[in-house]
């Protein structure tokens, strides 16, 4: 298999080399300022790839992690030299010498810059290799430990949410930027980043001064990066692979200080503590507070801004909906450390009204800050009693109901400790089926609040906003109440049987 | 409530009639009975899946057997759950943790759950993070925890609300020999001092040295059960539960593993 797999990535590599080498003879065509704007930013590009890609991906993979030759006794020098030769075998390190010696390409119609650049891109790729390897090294002990792990993992999801945002102005941007790119690569030019890049351009025009200057740049980044990495793998050879967060000492209660000493109050402040430390429930802490974001650019971008206040409200109530409804997975999510409530003869009222008690407190004030927020930027202060409204109707009727599903159903949720994008294997359809019933169940249930609003809102008299409010707040807390009556029930009946199936699925 | 399983002034502390469990086809406890007389330091050893992690998981409430009952004090487990719970402190193994919370917290919780007191409850956790050893990581997210000082916190976890019953699966698996004189200390005082223990356990040695009393399951079923001395009848518990169980390798064994 792993043959298969370097082949594949050698053809590939293959492929992108192919694509470089007739853009670079293409471009080769143009003026020696063009050639150097070009390719000072394409190489500053690939040295952040260098930079970014390694620590990103040992998250996942830690193919250059120094911690695997602490057992080994090598000599530094000969170990920093193998290591830095062996990248060259690899396909990507490959791929980058050709390439970057393959820039000599786009200067035929200036041999004297074609040489220059053969020897700058040999020294280009090695600043690649060295970058990669130092920040791998500095990074190391940090990769390994859980906390890198947990945030790594939350915060690479917010680039992804806000994607649509991101890529309409980037579009929106680089209309402006066509300007901007030559200023943009002299500035490069020096810096670490783009500095070798740029010595063959100035060769071309002349600037032999510039040139010297740019490869002492050049050539001082390669060495400070030799160094840092040398000292960063020396320490990394001696440290063992995974040391444990420092040790701490008692007296840190945290949330179990906020929340009343009650078998409630203590399984609320649990699940608090989960919702900040867990990244399984941190990433949906993450997410649900930048979906109202999400919702007013796209209501932005097709009705203007005047509905600002409105769209930020009403997403509001799906951020505080999504927060209360991942309370139906909790048992799935706790897993076999489940066993300590059933041990502990928790009674379900108790375990019922603790997880609602913290995911109701969260998005409650999610909802009621967007509201607040929406009714401030949009100056509609007279319709606030309406999303507020559908608010707290949303939060009671999507806890109630969750706290019913959560002790008859179990599904596949991540473990753990796994990240929480990891998807289990198994058959997920019917849990889809339980979500989607979920889902319906409290659309059906927040009718009369959502109706109340939406007049409100259309015909933009308060008096409805006001009865919306009214009737959320009684309707919301009667559901609720029925709700973790009916879920503690069931959960009386039932926990064994929660506890059986959720460790069928380990 | 029933009192038919409690013979005597004395109900045992834990009294098992006809548990039985089985997992699909593959029968993993076929219908034991067993009394744990109050105040003793009760053994259960087998063979790896004998079916002692399930007995014990439906004595102490936390799987639903087929058939049969239990009574811990005289109090119907699968009756009255919460009232059984109260009198019984339980470490399991082969469950997670809540490992997101510190150790300090951890304990707390479990106290908490039971309903007890705040005070009483920080007492406590500060009494038994010290005797454990634990009072420098007290802070530290159990996640990060090495295996036996998760196996410590567990077992605090279970002593928080000082029950009449201790059922402690696995207790020394991977605790270092220090920790386990200390368990063995805290154990043998809250014996004295009234208390029962059940201890499943694989280590022959340890089982014949500190329990007064043993049952040998294998494959679900009780084949022994008594005092140590009764059991074992002059033999050593080891040879005495080889004999029991069975299933030594006669053969040759790896003939490729001689160095000679
Ligand atoms: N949830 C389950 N689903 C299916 N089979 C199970 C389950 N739990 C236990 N078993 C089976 O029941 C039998 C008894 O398992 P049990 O865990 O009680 O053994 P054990 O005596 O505790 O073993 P060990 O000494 O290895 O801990 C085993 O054959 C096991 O495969
Ligand atoms: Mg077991």
């Amino acid at each position: 298999m792993q043959v298969v797999g370097l082949v594949i990535g050698g053809l590939y590599g293959l492929g992108i080399l192919a694509m470089v080498m007739v853009g670079l003879v293409a471009l080769g065509a143009q003026g020696p300022e063009a050639i150097g704007t070009v390719i000072v930013l394409a190489g500053s590009a690939l040295f952040l790839g260098w930079l970014i890609i390694p620590v990103v991906a040992s998250g996942l993979d830690m193919t250059l992690d120094p911690a695997r030759f602490t057992t080994y006794s090598i000599p530094m020098k000969s170990l920093l030299a193998g290591l830095a030769l062996s990248s060259f075998i690899g396909v990507p390190g490959a791929v980058t010498l050709l390439a970057t010696v393959g820039t000599a390409a786009a200067w035929w119609q200036h041999p004297l810059s074609a040489l220059v650049a053969v020897l700058c891109g040999a020294l280009a790729a090695l600043t690649c290799i060295v970058a990669s390897r130092a920040i791998t090294a500095a990074s190391a002990s940090l990769a390994s430990s859980r906390k890198f792990k947990d945030f790594s993992g939350m915060v690479l999801l917010v680039p992804l949410i806000l994607l649509g945002p991101i890529i309409t102005g980037v579009t929106a941007g680089i209309q402006d930027l066509q300007e901007y790119l030559p200023s943009l690569a002299n500035t490069l030019s020096w810096t670490p980043l783009g500095a070798v890049w740029a010595v063959p351009a100035e060769v071309a025009a002349g600037h032999w001064v510039l040139a010297g200057a740019k490869l002492v740049i050049a050539l001082a980044a390669v060495a400070a990066l030799t160094l840092i990495w040398k000292i960063c793998l020396a320490k990394a050879l001696v440290t063992p692979a995974y040391a444990g967060s420092s040790r701490r000492s008692a007296g840190h209660m945290g949330f179990f200080k906020l929340f009343a000493a009650t078998p409630t109050g203590a399984v609320a402040a649990r699940s608090m503590t989960y919702w900040f430390r867990d990244p399984r429930y941190g990433t949906g802490l993450i997410m649900a507070p930048l979906l109202p974001l999400v919702f007013v650019f796209a209501g932005s971008q097709a009705a203007g801004t005047g509905s600002l206040g409105i769209t930020l409200g009403l997403g509001g109530v799906l951020a505080a909906f999504l927060i209360v409804w991942s309370i139906s997975s909790d048992i799935s999510y706790d897993n076999t450390a489940f066993a300590l409530h059933l041990a502990a003869g928790v009674s379900g009222t108790a375990d019922r009204s603790g997880r609602a008690l913290a995911a109701g407190t969260l998005g409650l004030l999610l909802g009621v800050l967007y509201a607040v927020v929406g009714a401030g930027i949009g100056g509609s202060w007279a319709l606030l009693p309406a999303t507020l409204g559908l608010t707290i109707g949303v939060v009671g009727s999507a806890l109630g109901l969750a706290s019913v599903f959560s002790s008859r159903f179990t599904m596949n949720a991540p473990l753990p400790g796994d990240s929480p994008m990891k998807s289990r294997p198994g058959n997920n359809f019917p849990a889809m089926l339980v979500q989607l019933a979920g889902f319906a169940g409290v659309g059906v249930l927040i009718v009369p609040e959502l109706v109340l609003t939406i007049i409100a809102l259309a015909t933009h008299q308060p008096l409805f906003g006001w009865i919306s409010l009214a009737v959320g707040v009684v309707l919301g807390g009667a559901l609720l109440l029925a709700g973790i009556r009916m879920g503690a029930g069931q959960y009386n009946r039932r926990a064994p049987e929660l506890l059986l199936a959720v460790s069928a699925d380990r | 409530m029933s009192d038919r399983a409690a013979p005597g002034q004395r109900p045992p502390a834990l009294a098992i009639r006809g548990l039985a469990k089985r997992f699909g086809s593959k029968v993993a406890v076929n219908s034991i009975f067993l009394d744990v007389p109050a105040g003793s330091f009760y053994g259960l050893v087998g063979p790896n899946g004998a079916g002692k992690t399930t007995s014990l998981s439906m004595a102490t409430g936390l799987l639903r057997p087929d058939a049969g009952q239990v009574w811990v004090h005289g109090v119907d487990v699968w009756g009255s759950p919460l009232e059984a719970k109260r009198l019984m402190g339980l470490l399991p193994d082969g469950v997670r943790l809540f490992d997101r919370l510190t150790g300090e917290q951890l304990v707390t919780y479990a106290g908490l759950l039971r309903g007890m007191d705040k005070d009483t409850v920080a007492d406590r956790v500060k009494d038994l993070l010290a005797t454990l050893d634990l009072a420098k990581d007290a802070g530290t997210l159990v996640v990060d925890y090495s295996a036996g000082m998760t196996k410590k916190i567990a077992l605090a976890s279970a002593l928080i609300h000082a029950p009449r019953l201790l059922v402690l699966d696995e207790p020394f698996e991977s605790v270092d020999p220090v920790s386990a004189a200390n368990i063995k200390d805290i154990l043998n005082s809250y014996v004295e001092s009234g208390g029962t223990v059940i201890v499943s356990s694989h280590v022959m040695d340890l089982v014949q040295r500190m329990c007064d009393h043993v049952a040998v399951i294998a494959g679900g079923n009780v084949l022994a059960a008594g005092t140590v001395d009764e059991v074992r009848g002059g033999l050593s518990l080891e040879d005495k539960f080889v004999e029991l169980v069975g299933g030594r390798n006669q053969t040759a064994g790896l003939q490729w593993l001689r160095t000679s």
